[in-house]
């Protein structure tokens, strides 16, 4: 009965590990001889390798490694090297970004310097790695799906580290590296801004976001509701009818008269996946830059309702007495 | 599957729903909750209140039972005793009334001898007796000054001792870990923030919220009252000091930041709750309190009573709220005590220019490393 429950793949396929297919236009193939991991197996295919590092994918490496030292190393460096409190205090600890008045110039190393380095260096792992599913993808001959929706996070990446930050000129309305400390601050990013809900590019990133849970439960349900047919077994799919394929696109007809295609569902998914980082990032990029206060400019533009006021008239008393604190 | 892995599994769940029970039991409540509203209906601006942890706090915040009047008539505190510098034109019942009263709000334990010289009361030889004195100025101050913020309720000793000679949730300037700095690295004291924090809640938000608003005076508004950009300058790090104090706010009174404002628009006066006013005035009274009282007593009060950058211990919302909307639940101890609602003796005694502070200068020592907010 708990069959369909399990969260681990049950069956596991051993034949002779598989290098892939021949790839030709391309000097560095592939290194390290395939083999299997039972485990690995449990959650995906458990064949590791053959594994295609490359020049960018080095790059990409080294580039992120010194990015995660320069952050880890100034974060321990703020506890006094107490490796101790550095664990303690991991989830707490951060790099900054420079303060206010230093505006776009290189600020000294310790007052947002570092910052700025292991940006540098995060920005162009990133990007090497993009370039590296980009080209890994052409080579297979496949289309660039994957790096596309990559590139649609790095948007909201670069727009909130990097692009916001110039267009505002200052890298302090950047984003912290830090766990706690990033969602701190993306808080107070709200409350400096007048609420961020009543941007509507932020509503839209969240209906997609929304959205892409449900289509990836919808999909997700289907398949492995149809798996006990075999819905898995791709080739099987193609040539039968009655398959289970089949099966699931009757049953979303039965219950909601329409069914996504066996190739559309991908697309619907794919679309809301990209379209909730791709609105996001115009939702900040327009924040500070283009609005001030996104409650004010809701009520401006008649999004946001007025209600009685149940206590009467509440004024505020630095009108009325001494300094606007 | 493998009989070995099958107990791994359990018991990695095992462990896994246990950590989880903690944090759960740690960190969350249990209910039933108690939702009170108050602002208008579906803007959640409410009281949540949890009865097992009401009961605990009722219990904390209960008022001891005040001493019998004493009589008006007869000699004067001021004409009986030596050195009664502030509370003279009592009655000498009502004076030693109100001294066996404060015996028991702040030094139950240690008794008179804690202030006194008991082979002479006159004596100022205690740094104690200084503070309290002191501290019998400032009581009157603000129940007679700042009504705005203590209404008809007042305070008393009490309201901030609690039968500690030290009241509990005062606060010190905050320089941050000491860091052996080579000037490379930046460290926790350059920001003030990002470390696990008491002071506001553990959130990584500035750890001494109290500096820059209740002592110097910070603009602790960074919303701007226009929709498009151009008269906000304010920065994001800013904002990011603002919710440091508001999150102490809002711990120190047991309240989420709806008992005040509609979270809309939290600058928006007019949708507001009135405490929001009450809460301003408390914001400027602290500020007044601590520059022109504690501070005051900065050369009175031995090493050990010092901040790590020598600074007086200083008075926040906690020290005297405790966790309560209310002080007290509100509960008046004042009415028992009106020699404590107005500068009493020379009248007004309780103005800094008849206050000499002990050891002459005010001047503090402004450590370089204290924490400043980024402008």
């Amino acid at each position: 009965m708990a069959e369909y429950q399990n969260l681990f793949t049950r069956v596991q396929v051993r034949g002779p590990v598989y290098a892939g297919v021949p790839v030709t236009g391309t000097s560095w193939t592939r290194s390290g001889k395939p083999f299997y991991i039972h485990i690995f197996g449990k959650l995906g295919d458990a064949q590791v390798g053959p594994l295609y590092l490359g020049i960018t994918g080095i790059a990409s490496l080294v580039c992120g490694f010194i990015a995660f030292e320069i952050i880890g190393l100034n974060m321990w460096a703020s506890v006094n090297w107490d490796p101790v409190q550095f664990v303690r205090q991991l989830f707490w600890l951060a790099l900054e970004p420079p303060a206010p008045s230093y505006g776009l110039r290189f600020p000294p190393l310790a007052q947002g310097g570092w910052w700025l380095m292991a940006g540098f260096f995060l920005t162009a792992s990133i990007l090497l790695w993009w370039t590296r599913i980009y080209l890994r993808a052409k080579v297979l001959g496949l289309g660039n799906h994957v790096a596309w929706a990559f590139a649609s996070a790095i948007w909201l990446y670069l727009v909130l580290g990097f692009i916001r930050p110039l267009l505002m000129g200052s890298w302090s309305e950047a984003v912290p590296f830090g766990i706690f400390p990033h969602l701190d601050w993306t808080a107070a990013f709200s409350l400096r801004y007048g609420n961020l809900f009543y941007n509507p590019f932020h509503m839209l990133s969240i209906v997609f976001l929304y959205g892409s849970t449900l289509l990836f439960a919808m999909h997700g349900a289907t398949v492995l509701a149809i798996s006990r047919f075999g819905a898995e077994r791709e080739l099987e799919q193609i040539i039968d009818r009655g398959t289970a394929f089949e099966r699931g696109t009757l049953f979303w007809r039965w219950t909601m008269g329409w069914a996504a295609s066996a190739e559309s569902i991908h697309r619907w998914a794919w679309w809301f996946a990209i379209l909730t980082p791709l609105t996001g990032g115009i939702g900040i990029l327009l924040t500070g830059t283009v609005v001030d206060n996104w409650f004010l400019w809701g009520v401006k533009h008649g999004i946001a309702p007025s209600y009685p006021a149940v206590w009467g008239q509440v004024v505020d008393p630095a009108l009325t007495q001494g300094a606007i604190r | 599957m493998i009989p070995g892995m099958k107990l791994g599994l359990g018991l990695l769940g095992a462990v896994g729903a246990t950590l989880l029970g903690v944090a759960m039991i740690s960190e969350f409540q249990a209910p039933p909750l108690e939702v009170v509203q108050r602002g208008f209906r579906g803007v959640a601006m409410e009281v949540n209140y949890n009865e097992k942890q009401l009961a605990t706090y009722l219990a904390e915040n209960k008022v001891p039972a005040s001493l019998p009047q004493a009589p008006a008539a007869g000699a004067k505190a001021g004409a009986v005793y030596k050195n009664v510098q502030v509370l003279g034109d009592l009655s000498v019942g009502q004076f030693t009334r109100l001294m066996v009263s404060i015996t028991n709000w702040v030094s139950p334990k240690q008794g008179c001898a804690y202030c006194h010289n008991t082979a002479n009361m006159a004596e100022d030889n205690l740094y104690t007796k200084i503070v309290s004195r002191r501290m019998f100025q400032m009581t009157q101050y603000i129940n007679a000054d700042w009504q705005q913020h203590v209404q008809g309720t007042g305070v008393t000793c009490y309201t901030c001792h609690r039968g500690n000679p030290v009241p509990k949730n005062i606060w010190f300037t905050d320089p941050g870990p000491r860091t052996s700095g080579s000037g490379m690295i930046s460290a926790g004291a350059a920001t003030g923030q990002n470390l696990a924090a008491k002071s506001v809640n553990y959130a990584s938000l500035p750890y001494d919220p109290f500096t820059p608003f209740l002592e110097n005076d910070h603009s602790i508004r960074v919303q701007g009252d226009e929709a498009l950009p151009g008269s906000n300058r304010h920065s994001i790090k800013e904002a990011e000091w603002t919710f440091a104090l508001m999150n102490y706010f809002s711990n120190s009174l047991g309240v989420n930041c709806t008992y005040c404002h509609n979270s809309r628009a939290f600058s928006d006066w007019s949708q507001s709750s009135p405490a929001k006013v009450v809460a301003w005035h408390g914001i400027n009274m602290t500020r007044n309190l601590n520059n022109d009282y504690l501070k005051s007593l900065t050369n009175a009060w031995p090493a050990n009573r010092l901040g790590a950058t020598g600074d007086s211990p200083k008075l926040a919302c906690a020290t005297c709220h405790q966790g309560v909307y209310k002080p007290l639940y509100g509960v008046s101890m004042l009415k028992d005590f009106p020699e404590l609602a107005h500068p009493g003796g020379a009248g007004l005694a309780y103005l800094n220019a008849s206050w000499t502070p002990p050891g002459g200068s005010l001047e503090q020592a402004k450590p370089a490393d204290q924490p400043k907010i980024s402008q």
